[in-house]
């Protein structure tokens, strides 16, 4: 990390050395730099509640597709298997494209650009979260579910109490995998005009004609973001694997 | 009266039969210990008893109740029968005392102070109160097994069912949970034994099952059977456990 962080420095040193670099834009010495960088970071509020928002539903919706996907009957299996493959064939580009156009025309509720971002992001999302949670129920032994039965838990509180709380302990790096997807994944709902970090970016390189530079300071501006949600997953990680140990 | 009633039981898996019209009645308090080789039925036999296997012909009464796929008549056994596993099968991400909890808090309807209450009366009885707020693995096999042995207590069953409980400890272990049901059987509640110590079997069992190809070969009384082996399946069984 400490060695990633010098290099990048370096490297912005070094190029802004060269003639070509105009970081006068993003210089926060300077009024106009500073006013820029905080037009810049401004986006972040979005991105992360939108991300947030998104995962939130793409997990719980997830989880109601994966359940069937485990079913001793036929016809559930195939609703989960429909949804999945369907919902994951779709690229999440078009999926917002088609949330924030097609769905008012088809159903006639118009969704805000932000409500159409996280409903979209949601959907394309909570088809892996599904393929997820299904694997990580399916990696809990039958032991587990035999014990359950053994005690006369129904089905409900077998899932609540015993199988769940483990599986979600083996799925968790996975489940932090997609929060950090969904936080890159969110740059495109800049499409449809939320002005979320990758918006405020392209806004500012419209009137200020410095794209390396911006596009570098948006680089870095979901690199934070990203890192500090990796670093909350894996302390989640250590918190869960220290309270059984 | 019998508790279970089993009548021309048989079960499948696949094109193998597992069980080949097994009839077996045990009465309340009765301690039945069922021995056999590997793949005999044996373990097939006790899951058919609290519906961990459906069996496919034949008639499975508990304690008054047929086992069928209706929900309700599992509901009626809810509680009645409980089970030990070769493996424990604690949960893992539970502390001991919430393992005997959850039973009697979501099943049987206790309170928070109640539920403890009973856990510990039962931990106390299994000799490891001190370890009620351990996670499972951080006990030795005989304290898992115990505790397992605990959980199912909680619940009061009428019925208990053993699936080779010793057999995945460590040779120092077995007595420890070997003492514990031998003190269970004396309570009255009815036992159902699958295991190979011959030794406990001879102490603890009111009748002897064996168990050979999915059928009930041979049944009586443990002294009886023992000593005078009626088939050659059994006495070849008993040299070949006594010789090990």
């Amino acid at each position: 990390m400490k060695r990633f962080l010098i290099l990048t420095t370096a490297l912005l040193l070094l190029s802004g050395c060269s003639s070509n670099w105009g970081w006068y834009v993003v210089d926060p010495t300077t009024k106009n730099g500073w006013i820029n960088l905080k037009f810049m970071a401004s986006g972040a509020y979005y991105t992360i509640i939108m991300s947030l928002t998104a995962i939130l539903i793409s997990v719980v919706v997830g989880l109601l597709v994966a359940l069937p996907g485990l079913s001793k009957k036929r016809g559930w299996r195939m609703f989960n298997r429909t949804y999945v493959e369907i919902v994951r064939a779709v690229p999440i580009l078009v999926l917002i494209l088609w949330v924030y156009y097609g769905l008012p025309a088809l159903s006639g509720i118009t969704l805000n650009v932000f409500w159409a971002g996280v409903l979209a992001l949601a959907l394309s999302d909570s088809a892996f979260q599904a393929e997820i949670f299904r694997a990580g129920i399916q990696s809990i032994a039958r032991g587990q579910y035999e014990a359950a039965q053994s005690i006369s838990l129904n089905y409900r509180d077998t899932m609540r109490y015993v199988i769940l709380p483990q599986a979600i302990r083996r799925i968790l790096p996975a489940l932090g995998n997609q929060l950090v997807y969904m936080m890159k994944m969110s740059s495109l709902v800049s499409i449809i005009g939320l002005q979320e970090l990758t918006r405020k970016a392209n806004e500012l390189v419209v009137s200020e004609y410095r794209p390396l530079e911006i596009y570098t300071v948006l680089v870095l501006e979901y690199l934070v973001l990203i890192l500090i949600v990796s670093a909350g997953v894996r302390w989640l990680e250590r918190r869960l694997k220290a309270s059984e140990t | 009266m019998s508790i279970i009633s089993m009548r021309n039981v048989s079960k499948f898996f696949g094109e193998f039969q597992a069980l080949k019209d097994v009839s077996l009645n045990v009465i309340a308090g009765e301690r039945v210990v069922v021995c056999g080789p590997s793949g005999s039925g044996k373990s097939t036999l006790i899951r058919c008893i609290n519906r961990l296997e459906a069996h496919e012909f034949g008639e499975i009464i508990v304690d008054g109740t047929a086992l069928t796929d209706a929900p309700a008549d599992l509901d009626k056994i809810c509680g009645t029968v409980g089970m030990v596993f070769q493996q424990f099968n604690l949960f893992p991400h539970l502390t001991v005392m919430d393992n005997l909890c959850l039973g009697p808090r979501r099943v049987l309807g206790l309170s928070d102070a109640e539920a403890r209450a009973r856990a510990m009366s039962h931990l106390e009885r299994v000799q490891i109160p001190d370890q009620a707020n351990k996670f499972p693995r951080q006990l030795s096999g005989g304290q898992q097994q115990r505790v397992a042995i605990a959980r199912s207590l909680c619940m009061e069953p009428r019925i208990l069912l053993f699936d080779e409980p010793t057999s995945a400890l460590d040779p120092e272990m077995i007595t420890e949970v070997l003492d514990v049901m031998t003190e269970l059987a004396s309570t009255g509640i009815t036992m159902i034994v699958v295991t190979h110590e011959m030794g406990f079997a001879r102490r603890v069992a009111d009748r002897m099952v064996f168990m050979d190809k999915g059928e009930i070969v041979e049944i009586g009384a443990p002294e009886d059977v023992f000593t005078a082996p009626k088939s050659r399946r059994f006495a070849a069984f008993i040299k070949q456990i006594l010789n090990h």
